[in-house]
């Protein structure tokens, strides 16, 4: 097996300001990444020779993405809850990689506000019960499933319920003084811990600012053979590793998980790390963007994705090592909690970031001598899930 | 020789104080109680969960199954499938039949049971009483009245009381009433009901059985009859000639009057308290009365040291009068932000019958894990060993568990906010991801020992979708 390691390149990335975005449709919201993406890349609508489009509610089959006008090519829309953006960006990539085209797009969207509802609406499917047809599925929110970590995790490692609201803050206050540098996020606020720690309870342990937002916004990249990326700029970033995993969702069902970890972000990591050749990921990757739907999750992730030990997280956090000055910065761009989340989009989003640091163009949030970078996503829950890493770096081999 | 072989019951959790609605409305109230049905509660799960109460300590599968209820959830469609679906009967060809639109519903269920098991037709039948009426809001009705269950197993064997004596009359009197239109109890005037109808019907009856069987007061050792409210039921009591000790306390200051059920609910009671040998004179009444003349066995005696009522009525939680108006949907209150369920597939619903009814999972027979799906999908490959359809079935609504994380979800779409729910790790193994139910908030905790419980998920537009949900054990219930 040879592995996506330098077979492609992303010679061009868009991004809309994410965020409740009134004035913008699927359409505008589409066309404005789709044509930063080709101005980035020096390349015209026409030179696109097949498309991926990752959206989860917002739109069905290749049409979806007819507003951009590209002419009479292969597009496929793809979905995988909160890896979308990333699925997208995987099937381009493996397309490019097999030969069967040169020039591929892959773009995420999501129009979630407007549904009317605060939260997240749940998709409509019958058949296998996946959302629960036959009427008993649950009945609870998003955060719920996330809180079940937090829950957890504080009995688990004997942590107070007050230190370890503290401990999630540390993560909130983080990725708000990250997006506050940010202008296309969806927040600007900066927070501080109590701040945090004392907002109404969303889902306990979860507050208000545990959660992520909820938003509108689109990402797009472009990706082409990596012989051919000198071709579109001097700086391209190189993709290394390519990982996606789906449980069985035996976490529900069986004992043995203990809700301390997710286990599909572990065996993405693994496979992506063995994937690009990375031996020590805190010491390795130089910045990544994780799935930080809710401030639980990005606590396990630190483990799941070996930046801290197993249980290890609290110091880590507490020695400030995933802060923009710290030893492997995490979230850069204010991450899904300020940044927002447009689920289709997010993948693609946390690579704008990836791609903006690595070609030092991160302006007030720019990490020091950037190689290599790390997104990554889950999609579903604690217990049953879909976990997805991408690794890209900066220089070739 | 036919009776009874073992007894259930159940009272929803929560109170309404009378003080609270005398609140409300301005009037004074005396100290007292009512039970309130949940907000996923109704007339079926009660029966339910009385049911699997009384069936905790009985053997075999049930021949028949007869439900009574004033209040059932549908108008055309049998409770008592439901409910025989949910406790597991174990035969297809048990005998199901509703016994509706009367107060004496319950006590002909039982009549009707005696005689099923006296012809030989079958040789135990569960009866099941259950009740949530509604009163106009500022109506008497609203204060005497509590939601409750009972459930009692008729049979011939291993009997806790026989069945000594009965007698019964039907009577045309419109005292209470609802029409097919009638969203509250309409009724008479108070003196007209007792002067013209309850009392001379009840004095009638009860002496017709004293005599049919040369009884007198004094033989009784205990007497349990049904009243409209408290008062009238102390005023009977004297015109009968029983002495205050005799009278079983019918809890209508504690739970309510709970409809069809509340004469069995009594009668439960009495049983807890009865000695071997004991008479327990019933009497029943509504569209006529049954009076029945019991005798306590030596088994009664093993009731006093399983669950009675008094653990029944142990640790409850009580609720506003807005929280009640809004559970009996009698106020028009803002709707969750985030949408309630989608109707059910009904296609979907039939083919996972087993886990919706009674929640059936899977267990490998391979590696022995029990499993089952939180939404229901068909388990085809084990989780753990990834056998395929090598499985036999495994019930977890008898499993306890315990609670190994959770959130308190103030998203959930529930009546009754903050919502909980969380994971269950079934002792025995399997887990569940679900909601909780009966709960109060600040008494979750990982380790939480949970049961399971049949409730309402939703009702909407459609049918009402009945399934399991976890809630806190009374730990002060003794197993």
């Amino acid at each position: 097996m040879e592995g996506i390691k330098d077979k492609v390149a992303i010679v061009g990335m868009g991004c809309t300001r994410f965020g409740e975005r009134w004035d913008m449709g699927v359409e505008d919201l589409l066309v404005e990444a789709a044509y930063e993406a080709f101005q980035d890349a020096g390349i015209e609508p026409k030179d696109v020779q097949a498309a991926w489009l990752g959206t989860v509610f917002s739109g069905v089959s290749a049409l979806t993405l007819s507003p951009v006008g590209l002419q009479y090519i292969p597009v496929t829309r793809v979905e995988n809850m909160c890896a979308t953006g990333s699925e997208a960006l995987r099937g381009a990539s493996y397309a490019v990689a097999a030969g069967i085209c040169d020039i591929a797009l892959a773009i995420g969207v999501e129009k979630l506000k407007d549904s009317g509802a605060t939260g997240v609406k749940g998709p409509a499917i019958v058949g296998d019960n996946t959302d629960g047809s036959s009427g008993i599925g649950s009945g609870f929110s998003a955060p719920a499933s996330f809180a079940y970590l937090g829950t957890r995790y504080f009995h688990h490692y004997n942590i107070a319920p007050e230190e370890g609201k503290r401990l999630l803050a540390e993560i909130a206050v983080k990725n708000h003084y990250n997006g506050s540098l940010n202008p296309k996020a969806h927040f600007h606020n900066i927070l501080t811990v109590e701040q945090v720690t004392k907002a109404p309870i969303v889902a306990w342990p979860l507050g208000l600012y545990d959660c992520c937002g909820v938003s509108d916004g689109a990402a797009a990249a472009i990706v082409v053979r990596a012989d051919m990326a000198k071709s579109f700029r001097k700086d391209p970033l190189y993709i290394k590793g390519l990982a996606i995993c789906a449980g069985a969702r035996q976490g529900t069902m069986h004992q043995a998980y203990d809700y301390v970890h997710i286990e599909e972000n572990v065996i993405a990591a693994q496979r992506v790390y063995s994937e690009a050749g990375i031996k020590d990921p805190r010491k390795e990757i130089s910045c990544a963007e994780v799935h930080d739907c809710f401030t639980t999750h990005e606590l396990v992730v630190y483990e799941d994705l070996g930046f801290s030990a197993r249980g290890k997280a609290r110091e880590d956090i507490d020695a400030g090592a995933f802060t923009l000055k710290g030893e492997l910065p995490v979230n850069t761009d204010g991450g899904l909690k300020c940044f927002g989340h447009p689920l289709g989009a997010s993948g693609l989003r946390m690579m704008y970031e990836v791609y903006l640091q690595l070609q030092g163009k991160a302006g007030p949030r720019q990490v020091k001598n950037p190689r290599l970078g790390l997104t990554h996503n889950l999609g579903g829950n604690a217990g049953g899930g879909v976990g997805c890493c991408v690794i890209v770096g900066n220089e070739k081999g | 020789m036919v009776g009874i072989s073992s007894v259930g019951a159940y009272i929803p959790i929560y109170r309404l104080k009378w003080k609270e609605i005398g609140a409300m409305w301005g009037g004074k109230a005396p100290d007292g109680e009512r039970a309130v049905a949940g907000y996923d509660e109704d007339a079926i799960t009660l029966a339910v969960a009385a049911a699997l109460d009384c069936m905790r300590t009985t053997k075999g599968a049930l021949d028949g199954l007869y439900c009574a209820s004033t209040t059932s959830p549908y108008r055309e469609k049998q409770n008592a499938a439901i409910i025989a679906g949910a406790v597991d009967v174990g035969n297809v060809e048990c005998r199901t039949a509703d016994f509706a639109h009367s107060l004496r519903a319950a006590s002909i269920a039982v009549r009707a049971a005696f005689d099923t098991v006296n012809s030989a037709s079958a040789r135990q039948v569960l009866v099941t009483a259950s009740d949530c009426r509604v009163g106009a809001p500022k109506s008497k009705f609203e204060q005497i009245l509590g939601d409750g269950a009972a459930a009692l197993m008729i049979g011939s064997e291993d009997l806790l009381a026989t069945l000594e004596g009965e007698y019964s009359v039907f009577r045309e009197f419109t005292d209470l009433w609802r029409t097919q239109n009638d969203a509250f109890i309409q009724s008479a005037e108070g003196r007209f009901i007792e002067e013209a109808g309850y009392v001379p019907l009840m004095r009638e009856s009860i002496a017709e059985l004293m005599r049919r069987y040369t009884i007198t007061p004094g033989d009784i050792a205990k007497v349990v009859f049904y009243a409209h409210d408290g008062r009238s039921h102390a005023s009977i009591a004297k015109a009968l000639g029983f002495e205050k000790s005799q009278v079983q306390d019918p809890l209508y200051s504690r739970v309510g009057n709970t409809g069809s059920a509340a004469a069995l609910i009594t009668l439960i009671a009495a049983l807890e308290e009865a000695a071997p040998g004991d008479r327990i004179l019933f009497a029943n009444c509504g569209d006529g009365c049954d009076a029945l003349l019991f005798r306590a066995t030596e088994r009664v005696s093993e009731l006093r040291t399983a669950r009675t009522m008094k653990d029944r009525l142990s640790g409850t939680i009580p609720v506003s009068y807005g929280k009640y108006l809004e559970w009996r949907d009698l106020i028009t209150v803002e709707t969750p932000s985030l949408p309630e369920r989608s109707e059910p597939s009904l296609s979907s619903r039939w083919r996972e019958r087993r886990t919706i009814s009674s929640l059936y999972g899977v267990r490998c027979l391979k590696c022995g894990a029990p499993q089952i799906h939180p939404n229901g999908q068909a388990v085809r490959v084990c989780v753990a060993c990834q056998a395929k359809d090598e499985f036999e079935m495994y019930k977890f609504s008898d499993r306890t568990g315990k609670l190994f994380t959770y959130s308190i979800d103030h998203l959930q779409p529930t009546k009754n906010p903050p919502g909980l729910n969380g994971v269950v790790d079934f002792d025995g193994g399997g887990r569940l991801v679900c909601e909780l139910t009966d709960y109060d908030p600040a008494c979750a905790r990982v380790g939480m020992p949970v049961e399971m419980t049949f409730r309402k998920l939703s009702q909407g537009e459609g049918i009402v979708n009945y399934f399991w949900k976890a809630k806190p054990r009374n730990e002060l219930a003794r197993p």
